[in-house]
């Protein structure tokens, strides 16, 4: 009897290890590794675009610095994600109540040839009044995609249109334009608020 | 396809959600529960709808596709993010629900999309979608239209 609660506490033990080293390699190679520097989205204050947000306004990555940040790239053609994402960022905004009112929230279109001014405008409107919506010749799209490090790429469908491939994870940055963190689209969602949070401390605290 | 000859060539019992007609291996048992999709901006750009299809019978079934009066080009679609946290969005393959199991269409994954809208999706008006099966039946299914910041069927 004594024996057999040695072997029990022995396999369960062996088992504890290798749940530990199972998460240790998912933390440090595995998927859930952190991003290699070139990846990692640049601070702010380094990126260089020129955009007009949904009202007009001439807009840049200087726009942003002085309040934490938060950004997502999309395209208002796009029927299932962005939707989505919006959604609940407006819902983790409403969650943050008072304090969505200090941040910066903007909607980068990855599809600049059809989501004009006029576009964002009419689709940001559907959503929380703290989200701009930012737009901007093809260049000036490719050069603030290349500083986040986010990724998009034209895909035709049948029947002569096309849809967007891109990076749906939320960029988060402190107020002095250095990323804090990102909120992946298949995390669990209420993870969100709580990082966007950790945005809003560093702010104060001035620790990055 | 017509609207026209889409509503001749539909039983009207098709019409009543979540009915079929009963001379069919397996789809005659499938239910299709929670369903909405989003309003949308004029018809240029494709609508979603999301849905739970339940397969209550003893039979596998398979979902083929989808038609509806709304939309020239409904399929179903899925979304999948990669490592790199790049979403994209292709055509799914057949989708097959074994006895007693279920398939979520809902965000970030399946959904049917609605491609080249015949008419704008007007929050709270509901329209027919169709599912057809293998096995050639179908179940038609009335989705509410909810807002566009909607984020999910009670919303």
């Amino acid at each position: 009897m004594q024996r057999r609660h040695v072997v029990q506490y022995g396999a369960a033990g062996v088992g504890a290890v290798a749940l530990m080293l199972g998460v240790g390699w998912w933390r440090v190679d595995g998927p859930g590794a952190p991003k290699p520097a070139g990846q990692r989205p640049l601070p702010l204050s380094a990126m260089d675009f020129r955009l007009t947000d949904h009202e007009g306004n001439e807009v840049g990555p200087e726009t942003l610095i002085g309040r934490p940040t938060m950004v997502f790239f999309g395209f208002t053609y796009c029927p299932d994600v962005c939707p989505t994402t919006l959604s609940d960022i407006s819902g983790w905004l409403e969650d943050l109540g008072d304090d969505a009112a200090r941040m910066n929230v903007v909607f980068i279109t990855v599809d600049p040839e059809r989501d004009t001014v006029e576009a964002m405008a009419e689709y940001v409107g559907y959503f929380h009044p703290a989200i701009r919506g930012w737009t901007g010749p093809a260049n000036q799209v490719a050069r603030a995609a290349e500083g986040f490090r986010a990724s998009y790429e034209r895909v035709p469908t049948e029947g002569g249109d096309y849809t967007m491939n891109h990076t749906a994870s939320v960029f988060l940055f402190d107020a002095k334009g250095e990323l804090v963190t990102m909120i992946d689209y298949h995390e669990p969602r209420e993870f969100a608020v709580p990082k966007i949070r950790r945005a809003l401390t560093e702010d104060v605290e001035g620790a990055t | 396809m017509t609207k026209l000859s889409y509503i001749n060539g539909l039983p009207l019992v098709l019409l009543l959600s979540g009915m079929s007609t009963p001379a069919f291996a397996g789809s005659e048992d499938v239910v299709v529960e929670n369903a909405w999709s989003r309003a949308s901006i004029g018809v240029n750009r494709p609508g979603a709808a999301y849905m739970t299809v339940r397969n209550t019978g003893e039979d596998t079934v398979t979902l083929t596709g989808l038609t509806t009066p709304l939309a020239v080009m409904p399929q179903i679609h899925e979304t999948k993010t990669n490592a790199d946290g790049v979403s994209s969005m292709a055509p799914a393959d057949e989708i097959t629900i074994e006895p007693g199991q279920s398939v979520a269409l809902e965000p970030g994954g399946l959904h049917a999309m609605l491609m080249k809208l015949q008419n704008p999706m007007i929050e709270g008006e509901t329209f027919p979608l169709t599912l057809t099966f293998s096995d050639g039946g179908e179940v038609t299914v009335e989705v509410p239209i909810l807002g566009i910041a909607a984020r999910g069927p009670e919303s």
